[in-house]
């Protein structure tokens, strides 16, 4: 395999995560959807780049489903069901997107000392592979946790389903029956996520959670 | 009968209790399921006993059950078949006597389905050959006797009772599990031979001890896991109290026995030591608090918890004896612990058949309200006589040969090397001694409130004789406790071979002593001879009564005008159970239970009664138990805050966790 191969790899696997880093400074909510197709749209072209190196074509079939759901159905999906419930369009967070920032780069630090670590004798490709899965996971939870409006947390863990995506194909061998059956569980996620998102909004007028802890009688 | 026999045995007990779901008519039903049970165990006893007494070889058998690379193994050796032997005679008697004290039990639905399954599990305990199989059936046995407990759940106290059974027979179990853990080690295989074959490698011997320790002893009774037996055994039917008390704690000491003696390979010099504490304050602790208890079952149980301090202190001593080299002196030591394990089963099985009986007649279990009745029971009352003197370890009966046997071999304690030891047995020796006095005067007092006087209520006064199965029953086992003390060399030698399995060496054949005498060490330094005790005992007896027929009763009496001899005809003025006690009480007071006495003068003039009120309390709850409570809950308040959280805090926990975990790897690799 060639230095070129390893270089072309990297540079997705990067993208997606500095991608991560992106979607984590978004203040509003529809280009946090254009920045998650974005990130999808990469994690295409990695695993097609993955299905060449390894010559393995099942992985284009698994690129051709993130196009087809993660980069173009589910941003579409999410952005109708922004518009339609006409909730206003920033994101609302916890933490404020500074330590937000400092707190992702202390966790790719982190994903990167334990992955380089832990798996020293692997090929180096997998070994890049699953410290920038690794990043892209954890950002995703920080998303997650430092997010208040629903929205944004299923952004959240649907990036941080991208970063496991990342991380199956880079370790070779993953059969294709499980990626399809990922894919199509995170998109039955979406639609129970979403049918919840209208209960919510149709209850409380917010997808704000906060007023889901206000209403159990919560003080934070 | 082959290995396979006693399964199908076990198997039709189980059919029993399958067939005592079925609806049908309550009388026939207790007829089925208790002479069924009593085919079966007695078959089963048979068996046993032939096996034992026969010498047959150790039968092994593996069925292709449960975990799929161990399967099911049973095993039958020496001490399985006396233990099964003991704890089949238990069920045997224990369902004869149903036959006629099950009749009145209201619900016996709630009776019937777990008595074949509790006699079934304790069966395939003992069988147990792999450390799966064991817990199972353990499990199931402390399942099937706690439903048990509960089956007269309306009766105040008894909920609680079962709750505290349960919690403790859990913890047990686990304790096992642990060891059992613990002992498969690197191996990995949960049979009992593997982890026999891998004795010598094992390096937690003390962690184990302690566990058996606790998870065999919990369910024995033995100090301070005590609490829960003097609680659970009473609130059982009498029946299954007395199977409960006298072969189900038998069975952990078989659990103890299995582990410590046989699976766990050569002791260490001080494996005896925590065996000698925990068996003395034990056996002290169970006779302090039976003297004060007025309820018949409960002075009974605590009773039980004292014997079983008796049998561990016989344990230990045999621990401490084979780990210093005397392998004679520790065959000694465990020859009485087993006899006692025989003893125990039989007199206590007869004293809670007695106490069923009396509560049949009279509806009451509180001392304070019986009285006078052997008058009118003479048969419960001769058979209960014999009971409470076998047990109060009074020659000629079978409790004074295993105690004074387990005194032999205190008194050989000065040739052990370690001063620990050396020390301790005198003062165990002095406690055992304590033990015996103080249970011996508890079974005066139960015998003589309940039997003798007046009565102290209208059931009492109105109290006649029970059935025929309870009697029947009961005097087998009366019979059996008087032939085991006159003939005690026969019983060492059938426990023989068990004691050189566990051992290396058994106790010299003691048939060879003329008399059908025993001689635990040599001739000329101690013997017994039952035999000779009893006829002196009887023919003195008799010869005294004859004397003072002949010239007391003949003399003609003058009556005081004034009834002084027999001055008020209200049966308030005898003892009563608290009254008797109270010496005993004040002097432990402080040491034993948290005795307060209160009394309540009202001033001259004043109308109303003086009071005197009692209060005691078994020390282990406010020391042992309430700060490990307070503990726990305080803990649970702390996690409890856990369940109010909100769904990105519960977010931020899974991700805390998983940075915490990925920063650990990362530091420590």
């Amino acid at each position: 395999m060639g230095g070129l191969y390893f270089d072309i790899a990297h540079l997705f696997a990067g993208g997606l995560v500095l991608i991560s880093f992106i979607l984590l400074y978004q203040d509003r909510l529809y280009a946090l959807l254009n920045v998650f197709a974005l990130q999808a749209f990469v994690l295409a072209l990695s695993v097609a780049w993955q299905a060449y190196v390894q010559d393995a074509p099942h992985l284009y079939i698994t690129a051709g489903i993130t196009i087809a759901f993660k980069a173009i159905a589910i941003p579409v999906a999410l952005h109708r069901m922004v518009s339609r419930l006409g909730v206003h369009r920033e994101v609302e967070t916890v933490v404020r997107l500074v330590p937000t920032m400092l707190a992702g780069i202390a966790l790719v630090a982190l994903s990167m000392v334990v992955m380089l670590r832990v798996t020293g004798s692997a090929d180096p490709l997998a070994r890049e592979d699953l410290a920038f899965a690794l990043s892209v996971v954890l950002l995703g939870m920080l998303m997650m946790v430092t997010r208040s409006n629903a929205v944004s947390q299923v952004v959240g863990f649907m990036s941080l389903e991208n970063g496991l995506i990342l991380a199956a194909t880079g370790a070779k061998g993953m059969p294709l029956v499980v990626e399809i059956s990922v894919a199509f569980s995170i998109l039955i996620a979406l639609i129970v996520i979403g049918i919840f998102l209208f209960r919510i909004r149709e209850r409380f007028d917010s997808v704000d959670l906060q007023v889901l802890d206000d209403y159990r009688g919560e003080s934070r | 009968m082959p290995l396979s026999g006693y399964l199908i045995g076990v198997a039709a007990l189980l059919l029993l209790t399958l067939a005592a779901l079925l609806p049908r008519p309550i009388r026939a039903g207790t007829v089925v399921i208790y002479g069924g049970s009593l085919g079966v165990t007695a078959v089963l006893f048979a068996s046993a006993l032939w096996q034992l007494l026969s010498g047959a070889d150790w039968m092994a058998l593996s069925l292709p059950l449960g975990i799929p690379w161990l399967g099911a193994n049973f095993r039958l050796d020496a001490l399985s078949a006396f233990i099964l032997a003991v704890v089949d005679f238990g069920a045997v008697a224990a369902s004869f006597y149903a036959l006629g004290y099950g009749r009145h039990e209201h619900e016996p639905e709630r009776v019937l389905p777990f008595y074949p399954a509790f006699l079934a599990a304790m069966n395939l305990v003992v069988l147990a050959d792999d450390a799966f199989v064991f817990l199972l059936s353990w499990e199931m046995m402390s399942l099937s006797s706690w439903a048990l407990v509960m089956s007269h759940h309306q009766v105040p106290g008894n909920a609680r009772a079962g709750f505290v059974y349960i919690v403790m027979a859990s913890i047990g179990t686990f304790a096992l599990l642990l060891a059992f853990g613990l002992m498969a080690g690197d191996v990995g295989d949960y049979a009992f031979s593997t982890m026999r074959a891998h004795a010598s490698e094992r390096t937690v011997t003390g962690v184990v001890l302690a566990l058996a320790l606790f998870g065999a002893g919990s369910k024995a009774g033995l100090a301070p896991f005590h609490v829960w037996l003097p609680l659970a055994h009473p609130a059982a039917p009498s029946h299954v109290s007395a199977l409960m008390s006298g072969v189900m704690t038998k069975v952990a000491v078989y659990g103890f026995l299995r582990i410590v003696f046989d699976i766990l390979g050569a002791p260490a010099w001080w494996w005896g030591l925590p065996v000698l504490a925990v068996g003395a304050i034990t056996a002290v602790i169970g006779a302090l608090l039976g003297l004060t208890q007025n309820d018949l079952k409960r002075v009974l149980a605590y009773s039980t918890i004292e014997n079983i301090g008796v049998i561990f202190i016989a344990l230990g001593l045999s621990l401490a004896f084979r780990a210093h080299g005397y392998g004679a002196a520790a065959a000694l030591a465990l020859t009485a612990a087993l006899f006692h394990v025989l003893n125990h089963s039989l007199f206590k099985s007869l004293l809670f058949f007695g106490s069923g009986a009396l509560l049949t007649a009279t509806g009451e279990r509180s001392l304070a309200r019986l009285g006078g009745l052997l008058n009118r029971m003479p048969m419960t009352g001769l058979f209960m006589l014999v009971g409470c003197v076998a047990i109060s370890a009074l020659p000629p009966f079978n409790g004074f040969v295993s105690e004074w046997l387990a005194f032999q071999a205190i008194l050989l304690s000065p040739v052990l090397s370690s001063w620990a030891l050396k020390l301790m047995i005198p003062a165990v020796g002095a406690m055992l001694a304590l033990a015996a006095a103080l249970a011996a005067a508890a079974y005066v007092r139960v015998f003589g409130i309940a039997f003798l006087g007046r009565p102290r209520s209208d059931a009492a006064r109105n109290a006649v004789e029970v059935d025929r199965f309870s009697l029947i029953a009961m005097g087998t086992l009366g019979v059996l406790c008087l032939l085991t003390g006159v003939l005690p060399g026969l019983v060492i030698d059938a426990l023989g071979p068990l004691v050189s399995q566990l051992i290396g060496t058994a106790m010299a054949n003691q048939s060879q002593l003329g008399w059908l005498a025993i001689a635990p060490i040599a001739e000329s330094r101690s013997s017994y001879d039952g035999l000779l005790v009893f006829l002196f005992i009887t023919t003195s007896a008799l010869m005294a009564a004859a004397i003072i027929h002949r010239f007391a009763s003949d003399v003609s009496r003058i009556a005081p005008p004034w009834d002084c001899g027999f001055p008020d005809p209200d049966s308030a003025t005898q003892y009563t159970p608290e009254s008797f006690a109270q010496p005993v009480r004040r002097v432990f007071s402080g040491l034993g239970f948290a005795a307060s006495e209160t009394v309540d003068m009202p001033r001259p003039g004043d109308q109303r009664p003086a009071r005197f009120e009692l209060r005691l309390k078994d020390l282990v709850w406010d020391y042992g138990y309430q700060p490990v409570v307070s503990t726990v809950f305080t803990i649970a308040d702390i996690l409890n805050r856990l369940q109010f959280l909100t769904i990105r805090q519960y977010l931020s926990l899974v991700f805390a966790a998983l940075v915490f975990l990925l920063l650990a790897l990362a530091i420590w690799t």
